[in-house]
């Protein structure tokens, strides 16, 4: 009995560790992103903890809101947060089978993607601007070609590793180890939706605010202060979501298994983020945002090569 | 003693053909008129034959009904009829009566046809009776189609009637009330038949149905 | 005897229409119906917890000798509990409903003999009592449609409705005559037993597709559905989404699987890809809707095809031996089922009170509502999530079933398959994804944003039993979402009837997990997820609390800096939907959008004009009635004969259906 209570404590006190270290890494990685683009444009370096100073520094803010708003907008940052925190903290990182994994499998976690985003494009409505509109269509409108790409990437891992629950596939994954074609096209289809849902280049912009150009960042447009705070959070949680499943999904190597040690996985987590912040900037660098209406082309693209993965995983 | 009693309901059905042939070839109303009083006489002897025969009482009502309706009063009625309305009484065929009897005979065998490939088919005796009977509903059809006159359409369709219950007397088993209901439909037909030729006569001094031609509404071009 | 007691109850709620005759009587009428579907629905559920042995009783009723047979099995049972659920909240609504509506004495007398009507259709276990009950529920449901029969529109969708519900019918016959032909009964248990070769049996099955289809609503025979569901009174539109549809799928089960077995994996994957096309189409038109009712309507066709997508997989599972499989997929295709009749009623009964508040359904005349009718607002919000699949609400949880037994496809033997699988998998997404959008939309156009005209700015609600239903509802979709254990108890009976294997195949050993067994190792936990969201809420308060500032300024919008304060340059229902409709559905609704410019130094307005036709109407519908009316022309000839003509007609026809006999043997 003694045992069992000390395992739940140990468990929920790892489950909260993790949930903590996500949210404490996530602005970082960011950083991360900046700092290598700064440096691939030749332009001074901003420090790696810029986004947490800004997060505080928005916190620290008034915060404004216009008479249009509703009650929703007031509590959409909340849950936003509240729900990219959650699904981040589900994703294995250091370890594959977290304490709370049975919770929720991989299907839920988009679940959980879609719970927020739901709410974000329901708050660029909220206020009745054109440019909030605006973003809340094109959200509307790429998320609903990046999920069926989506679920076609884990319906070809689940097909291989015959279940949708995350530390399997990745104990799959680390086991056969091999490289497979069908693997290869799914990465690639994955890669391209995780662009197009963190709102990257050459999807969107995370950097600008012209109307042309944006689509996150119009949504958020009439947020300041700590619900903003709250966003850019949740944002910078959601690039670290999508580099971690990458990592976990399809470079599960180094993590630790049930019953090995972590300090290892801690390594290879870092350097996988390390590795997926570069590579990300690298390609933000590279490409130019593309029309609003060649994201089908794109997100097609990625939606085929998934296809392609399926088949090949031997549907 | 079966043999004899199928033999005599057969020969009864068969006599009803006959009338049925008798009354294609009429050329006159009182002629038709009497014909089918025969045919429904006929009718309800051979009724009362199936009563004796399948011993079911409830039978001889409906041979009751038939002779009392069919072969009495109905002809009774189109015959004073005929008389109030003073018209020409010849019967004019569309169809000349020499092809309308082969056309008859043509039926008649079809019918047979049918009967034959009919499911019971082992059961002969009761199918053949049924094909006689089926003929005579074929033949009053033809009737009313071959003749143009309303009190020869009205006894084709009475003839039709007298197939109708043939066939059911003698394939056992049609409740009373159905029967009863038939036979108040054709009185109530007579009626409006009665109605119907009154108007005629009235309108355009002949029976010939060809003549309401005329009153319709406007043809579409 | 529970059977007769239950029919007891059904035929008093068909027949209580007589009241409506009385004035008096009519304030009695929603009561009434309100305590026999919840009389029923309780029964039901008792029934259910007990699976109890399915009960027949037959009453010399109807055709003679053949009489008139009711019977009561799982799969009835779960039907009727989903219909005497909508019929007890629906009634709640309409408690304070009626009082404000136009014209009660239009809806009073067919409101309860509905949805007596469609109780009666599970009851029945012969196909005269079926269609008998089958036809009561359509043609009283027209007479509800039509209450409002002055309204632009209603008397189209009327007819439309009148007509395909003929169709269906027809098609229902034909199923059951070839039924009766092979087995020599009318009655179900007669049927059950009937040998049929594969093309009779292939005929009966895509009949009763089509039959029951159509009232459900699949493509291409949706398209009565649009037009009818929001023309009838919004409580009257809840129920006909809400669980006539219900209906509609329980005719097709009792046929596909109670009397034809489902033995045939071609069987399935037919329903599975009208399923899938449906559910597409469905939600995309949906999404193109700028009329509030009309995009739910659509977004029923959507649902409909997702179960069937469930249905269809379960049969191809069930024909290939893999009653596991078949079992998940049915049980998500019935959770499916009874989750959308929660959150269909839900949120038709809240486009009712838009509706009564506003007095318009246009989405382009609404917006800001969230401010004047707030408790409608967040009920309607937990219906859209719901319906956009969202954890940890139950709309999620028969997707995400429905998701786990397409992941059992791999294993299927037919080649067919394999490609079917992939393309089934990326339709349903994309309807879930396309349907999030959708509720996006229709929730964020009618609720939020600012007030696009003076009605929308005045509309104001109060506490009534119209709202008391609405948060039953939502009540039950949040408890479903975490609880789901509950229902798929109560789906056990019903799925068991079908595929053979029951509920323990699901492992609900625990009232936290959802652990379906039969798709490996996977499983959810709604109520663990909604704890650590309720945690996470907690946490982040707190640390806003001590790291952030509360100051709160009320200040002009921003909109970077060019601020509009003309609500209609707000984004509208269609600009809303425009790349969408531009991106995907373009090529399927051909989709031309023209901008009319004035040329520069021109002061005069520029035009925009969209240019989109509904494919499936134009192509298959319009053609129909130019090729009636040449055939009914050309018919003409034969009308004006003589008498004796007529007669010939006939006369031929007895003579060629009698020579066809004789040929034919």
């Amino acid at each position: 009995m003694e045992i069992s209570i000390l395992s739940i404590t140990l468990k929920t006190l790892l489950q909260v560790l993790q949930a903590f270290l996500v949210l404490a890494v996530a602005p970082l990685l960011t950083g991360w992103v900046r700092m290598v683009k700064a440096r691939m444009l030749g332009r001074t370096a901003p420090s790696l903890f810029q986004p947490w100073r800004d997060i505080f520094r928005l916190l620290r803010k008034e915060t404004i809101v216009a008479p249009s708003a509703s009650r929703l907008f007031t509590m959409a940052p909340t849950i936003i947060f509240v729900t990219t925190w959650i699904a981040a903290s589900l994703v294995p990182t250091v370890m594959v089978k977290l304490p709370l994994a049975p919770v929720a499998d991989i299907i839920a976690l988009i679940g959980l993607l879609g719970l927020s985003r739901f709410f974000l494009v329901l708050a660029g409505l909220d206020i009745g601007t054109s440019f909030g509109g605006l973003g809340a269509s094109r959200e509307a409108f790429i998320s609903s070609l990046a999920e069926p790409a989506m679920m076609l990437v884990i319906f070809a891992l689940a097909t291989l590793a015959g279940s949708t629950d995350l530390p399997t596939i990745a104990t799959y994954m680390a086991g056969s180890g091999g490289m497979r074609l069908s693997l290869l096209f799914a990465f690639i289809a994955f890669l391209m939706v995780a662009v197009a849902e963190n709102a990257r280049i050459p999807v969107d912009n995370p950097t600008t605010h012209l109307e042309l150009t944006m689509v996150h960042e119009a949504m958020i447009l009439e947020y300041s202060g700590h619900h903003l705070a709250l966003i850019e959070l949740a944002a910078a949680l959601k690039l670290l979501l999508y580099i971690g499943l990458a990592a976990c999904l399809f470079l599960p190597w180094g993590m630790a298994l049930p019953g090995q040690a972590f300090p290892y996985g801690f390594a290879a987590w870092g350097a996988k983020l390390l590795l997926g912040g570069a590579a990300l900037a690298a390609l933000e660098t590279g490409r130019a945002k593309m029309r609003v209406f060649r994201v089908p082309e794109f997100l097609g693209g990625a939606l085929l090569l998934a296809f392609i993965g399926l088949l090949l995983a031997g549907v | 003693m079966n043999g004899f009693e199928n033999d005599m309901a057969h020969t009864l059905s068969g006599v009803m053909l006959l009338m049925s042939f008798l009354l294609l070839y009429q050329r006159r109303i009182p002629g038709l008129i009497h014909a089918f009083a025969i045919q429904a006489a006929l009718l309800g002897i051979a009724v009362s034959w199936q009563a004796v025969m399948q011993g079911e009482p409830h039978l001889f009502i409906t041979a009751l009904i038939v002779l009392l309706f069919k072969a009495a009063f109905i002809p009774i009625a189109l015959l004073k009829l005929i008389q109030r309305l003073s018209v020409p009484q010849a019967v004019e065929p569309v169809m000349a009566i020499g092809r309308t009897m082969l056309f008859g005979i043509i039926l008649c065998g079809l019918s047979l046809a049918v009967m034959q490939s009919s499911p019971q088919a082992s059961a002969l005796i009761v199918n053949e009776k049924l094909a006689m009977a089926l003929a005579i509903v074929l033949l009053g059809f033809l009737i009313m189609i071959a003749r143009q006159n309303a009190v020869a359409q009205v006894i084709g369709f009475m003839s039709i009637e007298n197939g109708l219950v043939l066939a059911a007397v003698e394939a056992k088993g049609m409740p009373l009330i159905v029967e009863i209901s038939v036979a108040f439909s054709v009185l109530v037909a007579l009626a409006v038949f009665g109605l119907f030729m009154f108007h005629i006569k009235d309108r355009f001094d002949t029976l010939d149905t060809a003549s309401l031609e005329n009153v319709r509404g406007e043809e579409l071009p | 005897m529970h059977l007769f007691a239950i029919l007891f109850l059904v035929f008093l709620l068909a027949t209580i229409s007589v009241a409506a005759l009385v004035p008096k009587w009519q304030r009695a009428i929603a009561p009434f119906s309100l305590a026999t579907s919840a009389t029923v629905f309780f029964w039901m559920i008792a029934f259910l917890i007990k699976d109890a042995a399915p009960q027949e009783i037959s009453f010399p009723l109807g055709i003679p000798s053949i009489g008139m047979h009711f019977g009561l099995d799982g799969l009835s049972a779960f039907f009727l509990m989903i219909l005497g659920l909508s019929g007890t909240v629906v009634s709640i609504y309409a408690l304070s409903y009626f009082p404000h509506e136009k014209e009660p004495g239009r809806i009073l007398p067919f409101f309860p003999a509905f949805i007596g009507a469609m109780m009666l259709v599970p009851l029945a276990r012969d196909a005269f009592t079926f269609l008998l009950a089958w036809e009561a529920m359509s043609i009283l449901s027209w007479a509800l449609v039509m209450a409002h029969h002055k309204e632009h529109g209603t008397q189209h969708a009327g007819y439309v409705y009148l007509l395909m519900a003929s169709f269906g019918t027809f098609c229902l016959i034909g199923a059951f005559a070839l039924l009766t032909a092979a087995s020599g009964g009318l009655s179900f248990s007669a049927m059950q037993g009937a040998k049929l070769s594969f093309g009779t049996a292939s005929a009966v099955l895509v009949l009763a597709l089509a039959g029951a289809g159509s009232k459900a609503g699949i493509v291409p025979l949706h398209v009565w559905l649009p037009l009818a569901h929001p023309a009838a009174p919004s409580p009257v539109s809840a129920l006909m989404s809400g669980v006539m549809t219900k209906v509609a799928i329980y005719g097709f089960l009792r046929i596909a699987f109670g009397l034809l077995g489902a033995s045939i994996w071609q069987w399935g994957a037919l329903v599975l890809v009208i399923g899938a096309i449906t559910a597409v189409l469905g939600v995309l038109q949906a999404m193109l809707q700028n009329d509030l009712k009309k995009l739910l309507a659509y977004s029923t066709v959507e649902n409909v095809g997702l179960i069937f997508v469930g249905i269809g997989l379960s049969m191809t599972f069930h024909a290939s031996g893999m009653e596991m499989a078949a079992t998940l997929a049915m049980t998500a295709a019935l959770l499916h089922a009874f989750n959308h009749s929660l959150f269909k009623s839900l949120l038709f009964l809240g486009a009712g009170r838009v509706l009564a508040a506003t007095g318009t359904r246009d989405l382009d005349k609404l917006g800001g509502l969230m401010r004047g009718m707030p408790l409608t607002a967040w009920t309607f919000l937990i219906g859209a999530m719901a319906i956009s699949a969202l954890p940890p609400l139950n709309g999620f949880v028969s997707e995400w079933l429905l998701l786990q037994s397409l992941l059992m496809g791999p294993a299927l033997p037919q080649a067919l398959m394999k490609i079917l699988l992939p393309i089934t998998i990326v339709s349903v997404a994309l309807a879930a994804a396309l349907a999030a959008a959708t509720f996006i939309k229709a929730f964020g156009i009618t609720f939020l944003g600012r007030a696009r005209s003076p009605e929308a700015a005045a509309a104001k609600e109060f506490k009534s039993p119209e709202t008391t239903a609405m948060f039953l509802l939502a009540g039950l979709c949040i408890l479903i979402g975490i609880i789901p254990q509950a229902v798929l108890s109560l789906i056990s009976p019903a799925v068991s009837h079908m595929t053979g294997a029951t509920i323990q195949h699901f492992a609900v050993s625990n009232l936290l997990f959802l652990v379906p067994k039969a798709a490996g190792s996977v499983s959810y936990s709604g109520i663990i997820l909604l704890l650590l969201l309720g945690l996470g809420g907690v946490a982040a308060f707190a640390l806003l609390r001590i790291l952030a500032s509360n100051k709160t300024r009320i200040s002009p919008i921003w909109d970077c800096g060019t601020p509009d304060n003309d609500t209609l340059a707000q984004y509208t229902a269609g600009s809303f939907a425009q790349p969408i409709r531009r991106g995907i559905a373009a090529p399927l609704f051909d989709v031309r959008e023209m901008v009319d410019m004035p040329p520069p130094s021109d002061m005069g307005t520029a035009h925009f004009h969209l240019h989109m036709q509904d494919l499936i109407w134009n192509r298959m519908y319009a053609p129909i009635s130019p090729f009636i009316l040449g055939l009914a022309d050309r018919l003409n000839k034969m009308q004006h004969r003589p008498t004796r003509h007529y007669l010939m007609f006939m006369f031929t026809t007895l003579i060629i259906l009698l020579a066809g006999i004789v040929l034919w043997k």
